[in-house]
């Protein structure tokens, strides 16, 4: 790990700044190490199963050559680990060594299971881009209000408040409900006056022909009262007929 | 032209904003059994297919939603009565093949897999409520394991998971056979 990783070291430029507007570029374009890798063998129309390790780790690091260090760790591990396994490679080994194992062995199953993924994504691609292009009904719940900001308000501008809106009120129009009290007590001093002078009246004669409703009222009552109290006695000959008042004279004397 | 309960069910799936399932659908009409909703459903869609509409009636996520034909996205989009959802990174679309298709799965293996770190990708597809936390795997840490979510079906147009192609139907080799040197 060490002797790749100096070997890499070595073979990245001194320019960062550079280097870096370059990474920016290949990110969008790669998603990963594995997919950088499957792209160089697929540019190079390369078996998957027999990818010439030595010219794939060249190109591989002549690809990550401009990426920063910093941001590019998973692609330099790879970078490592190709560098590993063509070290491997070099080993001598025995044509009829059974044990020997392939070391690219686990790179190719793990670029097989990546690009059987990327299999997936492309389908899934193509279902995403089909659901995206048709609409449904949009629903949009209702947003909660706001909370209510505190109120910021003096007396002052409270009392204010209060007098435009009495200032636009418009007075209203309103019906004076005068009580009008019956006045029997004046009716009864006004019978005794008049009978005090004559001994029989009719209602016509006591009562004025311009009479208000509360003076025909005041005039009945205080004649009834007058009859209760046995100071007139109330005749009316006929239904209708005009009451006739006279003077109980004897009531009148007993008082 | 149109039986009322398939008028019933039209006016069901205008209203929501969710695909809706047939037990949902046939829960609207007391009356109506699986079988009538199912031929409902089927009457529905023949009338859209047939007379000629700019929506379709279309089965996805589990269930029945009205969607606008493909031919009017453009359209709609330009006089910006509605906008499409943005697309998934080449990265999230990797992260969530491997989810879909090996769930339930680690940040671990998804990580092997794809050779790059996930944490941010997992944090966004999940905020898109594309995939959920299904579990905590057995052994050191009791890492979270991560499935696909209803919102994942809508999204990519599938009834259910089933509908995804078999891995070993896929046109690529499997992992056995690269196994073998």
């Amino acid at each position: 790990m060490a002797v790749a990783t100096a070997t890499l070291s070595a073979r990245l430029p001194g320019n960062r700044q550079e280097a870096h507007a370059a990474f920016v570029v290949e990110l969008t374009q790669f998603s990963g190490p594995l997919d950088l890798l499957l792209s160089l063998i697929r540019d190079e129309q390369l078996d998957i199963r027999d990818i010439p390790i030595a010219r794939i780790a060249e190109q591989f690091l002549a690809r990550i050559a401009t990426l920063a260090l910093d941001d590019a760790a998973e692609y330099l591990e790879m970078a490592a680990h190709l560098l590993r396994i063509k070290a491997r490679m070099l080993l001598p080994r025995n044509e009829d060594d059974e044990s020997w194992e392939d070391p690219r062995a686990e790179l190719v199953r793990r670029l097989l299971e990546y690009q059987q993924m990327r299999e997936i994504v492309d389908l899934l691609d193509v279902r995403a881009e089909s659901r995206r292009n048709r609409f449904a009904r949009a629903f949009l719940p209702e947003q909660p209000a706001p909370p209510s900001a505190p109120l910021a308000l003096s007396l002052g501008e409270l009392l204010a408040a209060v007098d435009r809106i009495i200032r636009a009120v418009r007075t209203p129009t309103m019906h004076d409900v005068v009580p009008r009290a019956l006045d029997i007590d004046g009716a009864i001093a006004s019978v005794r006056a008049t009978m005090a002078v004559r001994a029989s009246a009719s209602w016509t004669d006591l009562l004025d022909p311009a009479a208000e409703p509360w003076q025909v009222l005041s005039l009945l009552l205080a004649l009834l009262e007058l009859a209760r109290r046995g100071e007139v006695r109330l005749a009316q000959p006929a239904p209708f007929a005009t009451v006739e008042i006279a003077r109980d004279i004897a009531a009148s004397e007993a008082a | 032209m149109t039986s009322p309960l398939a008028k019933l069910l039209e006016a069901a799936l205008f209203a929501s904003a969710r695909p809706i399932t047939i037990e949902e659908l046939a829960g609207l009409d007391a009356d109506a059994t699986g079988d009538d909703v199912a031929e409902a459903v089927a009457e529905l869609r023949e009338h859209y297919d047939t007379d000629g509409h700019g929506v379709e009636l279309t089965e996805v996520g589990g269930g029945w939603q009205i969607l606008t034909r493909p031919e009017y996205t453009e359209a709609i989009e330009r006089a910006q009565l509605a906008a499409r959802p943005h697309r998934l990174s080449a990265a999230a679309l990797e992260t969530l093949a491997l989810i879909a298709y090996r769930q339930p799965i680690g940040r671990a293996e998804i990580e092997e897999i794809r050779g790059v770190v996930v944490g941010g990708v997992l944090k966004s597809l999940h905020d898109r409520g594309l995939i959920e936390v299904t579990g905590r795997a057995e052994g050191l840490g009791r890492p979270l394991l991560y499935g696909t979510t209803p919102v994942f079906l809508e999204q990519f147009a599938l009834r259910h998971l089933e509908e995804l192609p078999r891995a070993d139907e896929l046109a690529i080799a499997l992992r056995s056979t690269a196994a073998a040197p």
